[in-house]
């Protein structure tokens, strides 16, 4: 399955990582052969199987809506690059 | 006899008789570290004050008369789990300055038994490896043959243990990253059952294949360590609600009758001679201890591969999604916009294989390609699992090779990820349904250590300890050291 420039391209922008020109290329060659690769899947008739998305047999794993003990704002904010008034600072999303 | 050789068990023993102290055991451990690390690089960050102040409370605890599973025995824990105060990278240049404010469940749970800890160890870039060649600091080189490599991606706990310098470690298993290393290195490892073991405080990779496990120098001690992590945690959510067993305890070295599947598929033309004579033999001792075995197939097991590189990859897509220059770790300056600083803090914080893993994720659960890559996979995961359901009503443990090979020589593999990728092919299953597994040694080949994959149905890991102990009682595997020393004496 050989993937296109444009199709590299896209998937990085849908992952927000930033690519090089010629990281685009290594990287359109690598996917396309992996791709290729996983293709054998459609050898296999899947019509009537169900997707296991979990091997658990558990569903909808619920507590009790009583608050607990959580990180305190300072511990919460420690690793943060950019932090003010309690905030993290973020870039504008809105002009 | 030397400290840092010790076994767990032993260590606990001659503790309880005040025979040695925990901080000399630690020092030892220490002393240790300093003298084959610069060669095994298997820590990114040691904490060695910290490690002789909790061996310090060790022995005071001891000398008031409390008890403790683990009290005072120094162990490593690998870079994607977290410990609190300590830098957490996860091998990532990404979290390169990132200290967890909070123990992961497992870590926590070992804190309470008394353990100290040394350090944390290397790891493939958030475990996404098969060699701990995509760290983003350095390789960790195995300590039978240091231009090989200690596997991975729990490549530094392994190397660690083999080396003497920690008496065990957790690491982590979302496709083989425990039980692989483990075979290379020569020790055990385990992959609990998905669910026995919290992930809280565990970077997640995928979500529904990860699991923590012990990494150690004999089964007792395997189990030991599993005894003091394993149980259900309120923090998450995918953890069972079932007891635990008393995993050492119940660990004797009678199999007489107990049924081993040889997995057919597992024979094939990728496999070292080497190696399939190492597990033949093994199987011998295994028949003369009276297990019965026989040969059985798993059909699907050529499709684990594809299935894992979709599902896996897919799952990470979205777990790594976060890791944007917030809320932590590296961020890119200059950026103009937000978009513009995601991407740029992307492109520099992550490494090769991680982005190829992102954007495989990304593209299989992408509108348009979702049902023919990402269902398609959950449905062939169906079938793998089913394969195995089935297996464990004939035979109570299923017996293969950990590896294809024995430790490759780094840089070997480095250029075609594929070929990477096909370390995996024997341990990816487990993974995919979910069920438990270890390696322990069983042999050399070309003086390369052999590991032995003994895989058995969910919460079934009693019965694979207790296969896994008889055949380690019958020979002398464990007794083998890696010949690497000091360099003056």
């Amino acid at each position: 399955m050989a993937l296109t420039r444009e199709e590299v391209e896209h998937v990085a922008d849908l992952a927000k990582l930033g690519l090089t020109e010629e990281e685009v290329e290594m990287y359109r060659e690598q996917l396309s052969a992996i791709l290729e690769y996983a293709a054998i899947l459609q050898r296999l008739d899947t019509e009537a199987i169900p997707p296991t998305a979990t091997v658990l047999p558990l569903r909808n794993v619920m507590r009790a809506d009583e608050p607990a003990a959580s990180l305190s704002q300072e511990e919460a904010l420690s690793n943060a690059p950019s932090a003010a008034e309690g905030y993290f600072r973020v870039k504008a999303i809105l002009e | 006899m030397e400290l840092t050789q010790l076994t767990i068990h032993e260590a606990l023993d001659l503790l309880s008789r005040r025979e040695v102290s925990a901080v000399e055991l630690t020092q030892a451990v220490l002393d240790r570290i300093v003298d084959v690390d610069n060669e095994v690089k298997a820590y990114i960050t040691l904490s060695p004050e910290v490690a002789l102040q909790e061996a310090g409370q060790a022995d005071e605890l001891r000398h008031q008369g409390t008890e403790g599973a683990l009290l005072g025995i120094p162990l490593a824990v690998k870079d994607v789990i977290c410990l609190a105060g300590v830098p957490t990278t996860c091998g990532s240049r990404i979290l390169d300055s990132f200290i967890p404010p909070y123990d992961a469940t497992a870590v926590a749970r070992l804190r309470r038994a008394g353990a100290v800890f040394l350090g944390k160890t290397n790891t493939d870039e958030f475990a996404m490896g098969s060699s701990t060649e995509n760290s983003a600091f350095f390789t960790t080189r195995n300590p039978w043959d240091l231009q090989r490599v200690p596997g991975g991606s729990s490549g530094g706990s392994a190397a660690a243990v083999s080396a003497g310098e920690a008496l065990g470690a957790l690491g982590t298993d979302t496709g083989g990253s425990v039980r692989q290393p483990a075979s290379l290195c020569g020790i055990v490892g385990m992959k609990p059952t998905y669910g026995r073991v919290s992930r809280y405080g565990l970077v997640a990779f995928a979500s529904s294949l990860d699991q923590i496990g012990p990494l150690a120098k004999d089964v007792k001690d395997c189990a030991l360590l599993l005894n003091v992590i394993a149980g259900h945690d309120p923090n998450d959510s995918t953890s069972l609600d079932t007891g635990v067993p008393d995993y050492a305890k119940s660990l004797r070295p009678e199999i007489k009758g107990l049924r081993i599947g040889v997995v057919r598929e597992c024979f094939g033309a990728g496999v070292q001679p080497g190696v399939a004579g190492a597990v033949r033999q093994a199987l011998q001792v295994l028949a003369g201890l009276g297990a019965e075995i026989a040969e059985v197939s798993l059909p699907h097991t050529e499709y684990a591969l594809p299935t894992y590189y979709l599902i896996a990859p897919a799952e990470a897509s979205a777990n790594l999604a976060r890791y944007d220059g917030v809320k932590y770790g590296y961020s890119a300056p200059g950026a103009a916009d937000v978009w513009e600083a995601y991407r740029r803090t992307r492109q520099h914080g992550f490494g090769a294989e991680v982005k190829r893993r992102i954007m495989l994720g990304t593209y299989a659960l992408s509108a348009g390609y979702y049902d023919a890559y990402y269902l398609k996979a959950q449905k062939v995961r169906t079938l793998i699992k089913r394969d195995l359901d089935q297996a464990f009503e004939k035979f109570d443990v299923l017996l293969s090779p950990t590896s294809p090979t024995v430790a490759f020589k780094i840089g070997e593999r480095t250029a075609d990820p594929l070929q990477m990728y096909l370390s995996d092919i024997f341990t990816l299953s487990q993974n995919l349904a979910g069920i438990c597994a270890l390696s322990l040694p069983c042999g050399f080949a070309d003086g390369l250590p052999v590991g032995l994959q003994i895989s058995g149905p969910p919460l079934a890991e009693q019965v694979v300890l207790r296969v896994a102990y008889a055949y380690e009682q019958a020979t002398e595997w464990r007794t083998k050291k890696p010949p690497l020393d000091k360099k003056e004496h």
